[in-house]
């Protein structure tokens, strides 16, 4: 499912802005992703586009980032996984710090394509997720022997990327969530 | 019986308190008299500060305008006159404005009263920044994000926490004594609300000290990041605020109710806190960004 948050902003939060700022459209954008998702289900990968908006600031992306990420776990409702594309720096400055604020992660997609693992993660979950979002997919013991450790000790870290949802898995192996075309 | 209040010759941040302490000493309902006639210099804080002033009296005070006629265009250039029209008893005739596309104002002097204004002040100015920033600041253009999300959080503040409008205006200067000729751009956004004691007095979340007072409560908001609401993620506007003028080597300067506290970057020599100011109501608060060093 694709969410175009410039179409959200405009039509159905029907605000006449092309930038994300104040608490309340943010509020008023974040309300409607949630009515968008509510029936997605378990398994369902949710890009929010960002393509069409200008700059993003750091209350309005507390509403729409941290406290949408916030308040579908609390609900158990959220879909498998969330992936932002279509960011650039105007919205990454403010994504950044309400994610490290909240204790967050999330991987964004730049408009270039390029991914990229943001917000409140160890530096070895860091180093992983790249690696595994490099080879596109991979098994546990071909990432440990690449990284030279033990394949228990990196399975640790793989498990917690799962948990956050920030990997997935595919069947024996464990890959990225793809880009959006 | 009807006070004179002498608006100085350079009017800033700093030399806005000597307008305050003349204030002072005058009751509240008292009639003033703003005379600005041999003022030759105003700083965005000194323009929107003179229109919150007006905000607080319960008279409606007089203002004379500057004498000197450039100095009087451009304040009507900035929009001073626009709303001091509103608040003042403004004496003799002021220009009329015909454009500001020329001048280094990036922002005239804007209201902020609610949540669009603020989408406005950024729609306004977020492509003009994006350029002198860039062109003539020398800044990268993660800076010149930060600098609109800046201004757009300092406007936020005043909706979310004044209780009344204020004012928001952005300006670039030539530095000279202190910057050695380097430019700066100046955000000034001034409210005659609540204040930042006021604020915190309403919410649970105010600390329980016996030095509870103006910049004790500045401390709290500005530097400790609390705000008066509960949730989680609020707060982080002002401390957004502070980390980027850190980053750019900045300075922040936020005066409420008694207190002014500064972040003070090396080019200046102000002190971080300030107590026992004249009494003012509201919240007044400058950001100043420098142009990068050549070195």
């Amino acid at each position: 499912m694709r969410i175009d948050i410039g179409s959200v902003l405009r039509v159905s939060a029907n605000l006449p802005y092309a930038d994300l700022v104040t608490r309340s459209t943010g509020a008023a954008v974040r309300r409607c992703i949630e009515a968008e998702i509510a029936g997605v289900g378990d398994d369902d990968v949710v890009t929010l586009d960002f393509t069409h908006i200008g700059m993003m600031d750091y209350s309005c992306a507390d509403e729409v980032v941290a406290k949408l990420l916030l308040d579908l776990a609390r609900r158990g409702a959220r879909p498998s996984s969330l992936v932002f594309h279509g960011i650039t720096d105007a919205h990454l400055e403010a994504i950044e710090d309400v994610l490290l604020h909240h204790g967050l992660a999330l991987v964004v997609h730049f408009a270039d394509g390029a991914a990229r693992l943001v917000g409140a993660v160890s530096e070895d979950e860091r180093v992983i997720w790249q690696l595994v979002h490099s080879r596109g997919s991979a098994h546990v013991e071909d990432l440990a022997r690449e990284v030279a450790r033990e394949s228990a000790e990196l399975m640790i870290v793989l498990e917690a990327l799962l948990d956050r949802r920030l990997l997935r898995r595919d069947g024996p192996t464990f890959a990225p969530f793809g880009a959006v075309s | 019986m009807t006070a004179v209040i002498t608006v100085p010759s350079s009017l800033d941040d700093l030399s806005f308190e000597h307008v305050l302490e003349q204030l002072a000493a005058q009751p509240a309902d008292a009639r003033v008299i703003v005379d600005a006639r041999h003022c030759t210099f105003a700083s965005p804080y000194g323009l929107t500060a003179l229109l919150t002033l007006a905000q607080s009296r319960s008279e409606r005070p007089t203002f004379l305008p500057p004498e000197d006629q450039d100095k009087v265009t451009y304040w009507a250039r900035a929009g001073f006159f626009r709303y001091a029209e509103d608040l003042y008893d403004v004496q003799g005739t002021v220009p009329r404005p015909r454009t500001t596309r020329e001048s280094d104002v990036l922002l005239e002097l804007t209201p902020v009263v609610k949540s669009d204004d603020v989408h406005t002040v950024v729609e306004r100015i977020k492509d003009k920044a994006t350029q002198i920033l860039t062109n003539r600041l020398h800044l990268i253009s993660r800076a010149t994000m930060g600098f609109t999300m800046a201004l757009s959080e300092a406007c936020q503040n005043i909706v979310e926490h004044a209780g009344r409008g204020g004012w928001v205006m952005v300006q670039v200067y030539q530095y000279r004594k202190r910057l050695g000729g380097r430019l700066a751009v100046v955000i000034a956004v001034c409210d005659a609300g609540v204040g930042f004691r006021r604020s915190l007095e309403s919410s649970p979340r105010r600390p329980l000290t016996d030095r509870w007072d103006d910049g004790f409560a500045l401390e709290t908001a500005v530097v400790n990041g609390v705000s008066r609401y509960a949730e989680a993620g609020r707060g982080q506007g002002l401390k957004g605020i502070r980390g980027y003028v850190h980053r750019w080597e900045g300075k922040l300067s936020v005066r409420s109710g008694t207190a002014r506290i500064a972040l003070v970057p090396p080019w200046d020599d102000d002190v971080p806190r300030r107590d026992n100011l004249p009494p003012f109501p509201g919240a007044q608060l400058q950001i100043t960004i420098p142009e990068k060093s050549a070195a």
